[in-house]
């Protein structure tokens, strides 16, 4: 972990370094450029107690994107793993049910799903689901079907020789794929997992229209009472890039630290 | 009365699609026999190898392990667990583990040992192979003569009675065919049945008790090594083997 906070901390620094001025530059060029909005940046303006306030209102759905990304992904990755299972079967009906899971959900668009799920769901099951679920339950079904395709790809690219040697020590369908092909598999299919993270943060924003918290909801509420659109979509960008840096790098760390271990 | 064969195989054929790898194939091993299989590539030695622990499904025919036949689903499969070890031209080893957990996996698994047990096991088949140093590394760090000898050393932490070679030094660097054939000499010399596919003609010579050769997945000829190298009898195992003995 010591090397990791190291790593995040570097690329902190970085952001520090490179983002923060190209948006200081950004802010302050735009207007010089025949720009015919003036900025306002005091809406977040963090010397102002007002600024604080709305600053600190933003921010604080970052809370809400994360839990509802990771929760999303990690039920995403299970689902899709059972969804790709089947897949990889010689039998025609198990191969059946597998594609036709991820090409219906492919079909869907994810803000219909959010909103089908939200709103139709409940009356179908008799259920009540609150937002954060209703979120987290359409983001992971839209996910799980390209988790499916990236585990088959994963799990595909393993050499035959290695389920043939399995065999030959005895080893079972189960402890074959649990203990041979997904950890070799699951190296092989990282840099698509983290992707597929990314992407989910950024589709989580989406969860917004049924009222979730989140970062974009509250930067669209914020909009509404300080009518500076310009300054607070552009924190909302910022705040984004943010996160989706620091993951991407943590994705590229562990790359690293499995490729390391080989 | 000749002791009952502990592999026998009847008439067993195999296709993949229209191309016939093995017609009708019948032969029997007794425990103890070491057995040379030569021949053209894609003659169907490998294939044959690979019917015995039904890595590939012969379509007509038997395979019968200790008396049992190998497709009589559960029996078939445990007389396969129980008795069949094998090595393959490209080591498969699992890459993500260690020399150890290589070993261990099978006996820990499939077998039920307790991990110190079949620590002791595996550590036991290293020295044997002579590379219990190298334990703890992963399979790329080790020569690819050494990962052959790991995974001879796999197979065997599976106390097999039967041991499959599927071209076992086709893959080395010239320099290190001999560690290996060394240690699939000393295990034959140990008493273990096997079947090897091999073009190691000195090898074979010293090892087998049969010799046996294939050409469009029939045996075309089968005699003590002696008599196969002195006084083949068809003209195709003679030209057969002119070519490779000629360099």
């Amino acid at each position: 972990m010591g090397r990791f906070m190291q790593y995040v901390t570097q690329k902190l620094h970085l952001i520090w370094q490179r983002v923060v001025p190209l948006s200081v530059a950004l802010a302050v060029l735009l207007p010089l450029g025949g720009c015919s909005q003036n900025w306002g940046w005091y809406v977040v303006n963090p010397t102002t107690p007002a600024g604080q306030r709305n600053l600190k209102f933003l921010i604080d759905g970052l809370y809400y994107t994360i839990a509802l990304s990771v929760t999303a992904i990690c039920i995403s990755i299970i689902v899709g793993l059972l969804i790709a299972l089947p897949g990889l079967s010689s039998k025609r009906v198990p191969r059946s049910i597998n594609r036709v899971y991820v090409e219906m959900v492919r079909a869907v668009p994810i803000l219909v799903l959010i909103l089908w799920v939200y709103y139709g769901l409940p009356q179908v099951a008799g259920i009540s689901i609150s937002v954060f679920w209703a979120g987290v339950l359409a983001l992971a079904i839209s996910d799980s079907a390209f988790q499916a395709e990236i585990f088959r790809a994963g799990i595909q690219s393993i050499n035959r020789g290695q389920y043939e040697a399995a065999t030959s020590i005895s080893l079972n369908y189960r402890d074959t794929m649990r203990f041979v092909i997904l950890p070799q598999a699951i190296k092989r299919i990282l840099p698509a997992l983290g992707n597929q993270l990314v992407y989910m943060l950024k589709m989580s924003s989406l969860v917004s229209v049924i009222g979730m918290q989140e970062l974009t909801r509250r930067a669209n509420e914020l909009v509404v009472t300080e009518y500076r659109p310009l300054e607070i979509y552009t924190v909302l960008v910022l705040e984004y890039l943010v996160v989706i840096l620091i993951v991407s790098a943590g994705v590229r760390w562990l790359e690293r630290r499995l490729n390391a271990a080989d | 009365m000749p002791a009952p064969p502990f592999l026998s195989l009847k008439n067993v054929s195999k296709y993949f699609a229209d191309f016939c790898a093995l017609d009708a194939v019948s032969l029997d091993v007794s425990l103890g026999q070491k057995l040379v299989i030569c021949g053209p590539s894609g003659s169907g030695k490998s294939t044959l190898i690979r019917c015995v622990n039904q890595l590939e499904q012969h379509q007509h025919g038997q395979i019968y392990i200790d008396g049992v036949d190998v497709r009589d689903g559960a029996a078939g499969q445990a007389a396969i667990r129980d008795n069949v070890g094998m090595v393959f031209q490209q080591f498969n080893l699992f890459p993500h583990l260690t020399i150890l957990q290589n070993l261990t996996l099978g006996p820990i698994r499939a077998r039920g040992l307790p991990a110190a047990e079949a620590a002791d096991l595996a550590m036991h088949y290293l020295e044997r192979v002579r590379i219990p140093e190298q334990s703890a590394k992963y399979p790329s760090q080790l020569s690819g003569g050494q990962q052959q000898r790991v995974a001879i050393a796999r197979a065997l932490c599976m106390k097999p009675k039967l041991m499959l070679f599927d071209e076992p030094t086709s893959a080395l660097d010239p320099e290190m065919i001999a560690e290996v054939l060394d240690v699939i000499t000393e295990l034959a010399e140990a008493g273990m049945t096997m079947i090897c596919v091999t073009h190691e003609m000195g090898f074979a010579r010293q090892v087998a008790d049969m010799m046996l050769f294939m050409d469009h997945g029939r045996i075309v000829e089968m005699a003590p090594p002696r008599r196969f190298f002195a006084a083949p009898e068809t003209a195709r195992c003679k030209l057969f083997l002119s070519q490779i003995l000629r360099h």
